[in-house]
């Protein structure tokens, strides 16, 4: 066990957990952010999905030890109302069926959208290929993103 | 107007006479930390609220607070049921709050989701339901002003008497409402007056989705609580034998190891009481990431099971014994096994006329057989459920299709009587079937029991791929006997599989051909199987719809055509009895999409395939559009026609139409679930191929048939006729028919890109 600073949603947060512990169960067990969501633990589902330094990163794989200078943005962070333009996009084109995989979904879009605001649907692919949707919104979610990008 | 009788879901009435007089708040949550809604921010809560029915409560501000009765699983019911109730109370939408009901069978009826079923079956109560309260709150104002009750209108949660110029909000009279008899009859409105049903509804819940807050069971967190990992036999077949406690114990923030038995001896389990490993390990301590750490740790000898039998108890009644074969199985066997069936005769479930005659007579006959494997449901959540049981009382929170059939279960596993246990209703990461067997809540409960401190229990991905419950393997030989002239003499289908048969022998085309013959045959296995989006359905659809495609072309015929002259022939003179589908709305959604992708005037370049099927009551053609880009099949665009009756709301009946039908392509092209030596040979998503962003179509439409019907199944029949849309597409694409699923290997073996 060890103690980390870590800085979280623009908040230091302090944590005293084994250094090889994934910022997954840092965020879900130890900081009861649970928006940030468990899929598959070895960075192939995306559920996970978290900023870091503005970087969309799989949280499962993350070890915490690898985390603690860098500015860290789970969903919960992502806008102050939930007004961010990937979320507004989301409700407009009413993406989510079980809801569990989206908030990974939408952390990659918006780190798509930070760093190419004007993405090709073959952008989009490409960007978001490693987000699984069970349910299969993979349509809306490419049109959500779009709209999103008409709106930063 | 349309008069019923109350006395339908009389169930959710109960409880208004013990809040006669009293105007109480009844909170049946005993989970409030999942509740808070967005919406709640916006809305100002009124200061008292009154209950008219189990459904519905009504503030002293006119707010409106409606109950979610099922379980949800991302088919928006959610959303819908409660349009459905709001509709007929006649209020603004904008005013309602909607709350997830717990599971409360004293309150509400069938609290299930699954089979397509929840608003064809909540259809009529839900309407009554809506229709009292408003007729309630009518007779309170008619009471109030002293007028006739029949000359009192409602609009949006107003109550008006235009003669006298009075009016009033809900809210006004909902004190007074909750204290009358609840009404023996009441009008339902025409579906041409409705203003909700039919106009699009955003998800309830879509804030709080994109925002993160927690709604899975997988969120859920008390003070004290642990967390809890399984350990489950690696294969088919085997069983634990013993663990070495010691192995793990001194691990940082390990509390306990020990096992569990999910079934007492004499117990007689129910049809959702599908369980791969009765006994598993479990393994207790701080936090999520350490007991997963132990879990790896943990020495464990596994031996092989011998076979075994339980009693089931069946419908209606009669007990079955139910047997589990020993050994550790293999999928190159399975397909050996299903082969000798393409030459080996299988249980005559019908028989029309004389196939037998009319194939001796042939001058012709095609026959194909076709295939496919397991299929793992691979719900975005992994099993888990949270469960808190002190002495004889239990709180278990998690992810369930089925919470009914589950409460027998946890009444007979922790000896704790039904009205001490409380099953509470999370949001579900997904479930298409699997977690209508919900045994992980037993596991977190029995955790719980044990160490008498509340616990959250999370599978792994590997353990949540590896631990059963799969789509059944199939395979269906079909047979058809041509004459000279190419007319059709005799259909044959001989469908079965490992450990059940697909076969739905009343279904389309039977009734349209002469002479027709249906077998069905199957293997027993001891990998477990559920039911997956359609169960049977989801494999017979694509096997019948291929063919038929096949057997038109060898009859020079459109294959839309094809299936309308069958179609026609059974409207017009049936063969046999017992079909269970209408010619005429089958017909109806072959002539919509013809219509919708502009199927007679085809676009260079894109190879399209159609297909149609009936289940779940419902009507759904499916056409796909494939082209081939840099050597890679692409699903350019997917059309699809659907008589479902009326859509409540019909954006997110479109988005689970998208969903049915890019879960149907994923599975068609990779699907698979395979076993060496009792083992799946696959565990995670680096193994398991799931479609992707990549993969999805470029566009899909989604078209209902406008008839006024009563609704029916929405969430699965999207999904079967895709699987032929796409091979018959591919086929037109490639030259080569595709008979074995999923289609990837062999069109990489065509050279092409998957």
């Amino acid at each position: 066990m060890a103690l980390y600073n870590l800085n979280i949603n623009g908040k230091s947060q302090q944590v005293d957990v084994d250094p090889n512990t994934p910022m997954l169960w840092v965020l879900r067990d130890h900081l009861d952010l649970v928006g940030t969501k468990f899929g598959c633990g070895i960075a192939q589902c995306g559920a996970c999905t978290i900023h870091l330094d503005g970087n969309a990163v799989r949280s499962c794989q993350l070890p915490v030890s690898a985390a603690e200078d860098a500015k860290i943005t789970t969903i919960e962070g992502l806008s102050e109302a939930g007004d961010h333009p990937v979320q507004k996009a989301w409700i407009e084109h009413d993406v989510p069926q079980c809801g569990y995989c989206q908030a990974g979904q939408i952390m990659s879009a918006a780190a798509l959208l930070a760093q190419n605001p004007s993405p090709s649907d073959s952008d989009i692919d490409n960007a978001m290929n490693g987000n699984i949707c069970r349910c299969g919104t993979y349509t809306r979610i490419k049109a959500a993103i779009h709209t999103a990008s008409q709106n930063l | 107007m349309t008069t019923v009788n109350t006395k339908l879901n009389r169930r959710s009435f109960l409880k208004v006479s013990a809040l006669a007089g009293g105007g109480m708040v009844l909170s049946f949550s005993w989970l409030a930390g999942c509740k808070p809604a967005a919406k709640e921010e916006l809305l100002a809560m009124p200061k008292e609220w009154f209950e008219l029915n189990s459904y519905i409560k009504i503030g002293d501000n006119g707010v409106v607070t409606l109950m979610s009765a099922n379980p949800e699983f991302g088919s928006n019911v959610k959303t819908s049921m409660p349009m459905i109730l709001a509709e007929e109370l006649d209020v603004d939408w904008k005013n309602v709050l909607v709350e997830q009901a717990d599971f409360y069978p004293e309150r509400f009826d069938r609290q299930f989701t699954g089979g397509s079923q929840g608003i064809r079956q909540g259809w009529k109560p839900l309407r009554t339901a809506g229709a009292t309260a408003r007729q309630m709150l009518v007779l309170a104002a008619a009471k109030t002003w002293n007028v006739p009750a029949g000359e009192i209108t409602t609009t949006a949660g107003t109550l008006e008497h235009k003669a006298s110029g009075k009016k009033a909000g809900y809210g006004e009279m909902a004190s007074a409402a909750a204290t009358l008899e609840v009404p023996e009859e009441v009008a339902l409105k025409e579906v041409k007056d409705f203003q909700i049903i039919g106009n699009s509804k955003k998800n309830v819940d879509g804030q709080k989705i994109v925002t993160g807050k927690p709604l899975f069971a997988l969120d859920h967190k008390v003070e004290g609580m642990k967390y809890a990992a399984i350990v489950h036999p690696p294969a088919f077949g085997m069983k634990l034998k013993s663990f070495d406690k010691s192995s793990v114990s001194g691990m940082t923030g390990i509390q306990d190891v020990f096992s569990i038995s999910i079934f007492k001896d004499d117990y007689q389990r129910n049809f959702f009481d599908t369980t791969t490993f009765p006994e598993i390990i479990a393994i207790v301590g701080n936090s999520t990431w350490e007991v997963m750490q132990a879990k790896k740790a943990l020495t464990v000898e596994w031996e092989n099971a011998p076979e075994s039998n339980f009693q089931m108890a069946g419908w209606g009644g009669n007990t079955s014994t139910v047997t589990v074969p020993a050994g550790l199985e293999n999928s190159a066997r399975h397909k050996e096994r299903m082969a000798e069936y393409v030459h080996k005769s299988g249980n005559v479930i019908r028989r029309d006329g004389d196939p037998e005659g009319a194939f001796k007579k042939a001058a012709k006959v095609l026959e194909r057989t076709y295939s496919a494997p397991f299929l793992a449901h691979n719900t975005m959540e992994p099993m888990n459920s949270f469960a808190d049981v002190k002495g004889d009382k239990a709180v278990v929170y998690g992810p369930t299709q089925a919470p009914e059939s589950i409460m027998g279960t946890l009444v007979q596993a922790l000896g704790i009587p039904k009205e001490n246990i409380q099953i509470n209703l999370a949001r579900m990461g997904g479930g298409f079937g699997r977690r209508a067997y919900s045994h992980h809540m037993v596991e977190a409960a029995l955790i719980s029991q044990q160490i008498q401190a509340p616990v959250k229990m999370v599978y792994t991905r590997e353990d949540d791929m590896t631990a059963g419950v799969y789509r059944p393997t199939y395979s269906a030989t079909y047979r058809a006997a041509l004459d000279e002239n190419n007319n059709l003499l005799a259909f044959h289908v001989r469908a079965g599989g490992i450990p059940e048969t697909p076969l739905h022998a009343n279904r389309f085309p039977a009734g349209a051909i002469d002479n027709y013959l249906a077998e069905g045959w199957d293997i027993p296995s001891n990998i477990t199987i559920g039911a997956f989006r359609a169960p049977r359905s989801n494999f017979i659809a694509g096997a019948e719809q291929s063919f038929l495609d096949e057997l038109a072309e060898e009859m020079g015929k459109d294959p839309i055509e094809f299936r309308l002259e069958l179609l026609k022939r059974a409207e017009t003179n049936p063969v046999g009895e017992n079909n269970d589908y209408v010619p005429s709305r089958y017909a109806g959604v072959l002539e919509l999409v013809r219509e919708k992708s502009k199927w007679n005037a085809p676009q260079p370049n894109v190879s399209r395939g159609v297909s149609a099927y009936f289940c779940h009551n419902s009507y759904v053609a499916e056409v796909v559009d494939t082209v081939i880009k840099d050597n890679q099949p692409v699903v350019e665009a997917v059309y699809a026609a659907v008589d479902c009756g009326v859509v409540v709301n019909p954006d997110a009946a479109a988005n689970m139409g998208e969903g049915a039908i890019v879960d149907g392509i994923g599975n068609a092209f990779f699907g698979e679930m395979a076993f060496e030596n009792g083992k799946p040979t696959k565990t995670n998503f680096d193994k398991y191929r799931m479609i992707r962003h990549r993969e999805a179509p470029k566009k899909i439409e989604v078209h209902f048939v406008d008839n006024g019907e009563e609704p029916t199944g929405l969430g699965e029949p999207l999904f079967p006729p895709v699987f032929a849309a796409v091979a018959n597409s591919l086929y037109k694409a490639t030259g080569k028919r595709y008979y074995e699923q999923p289609f990837a290997p062999q069109l990489e073996m065509q050279n092409l890109k998957m």
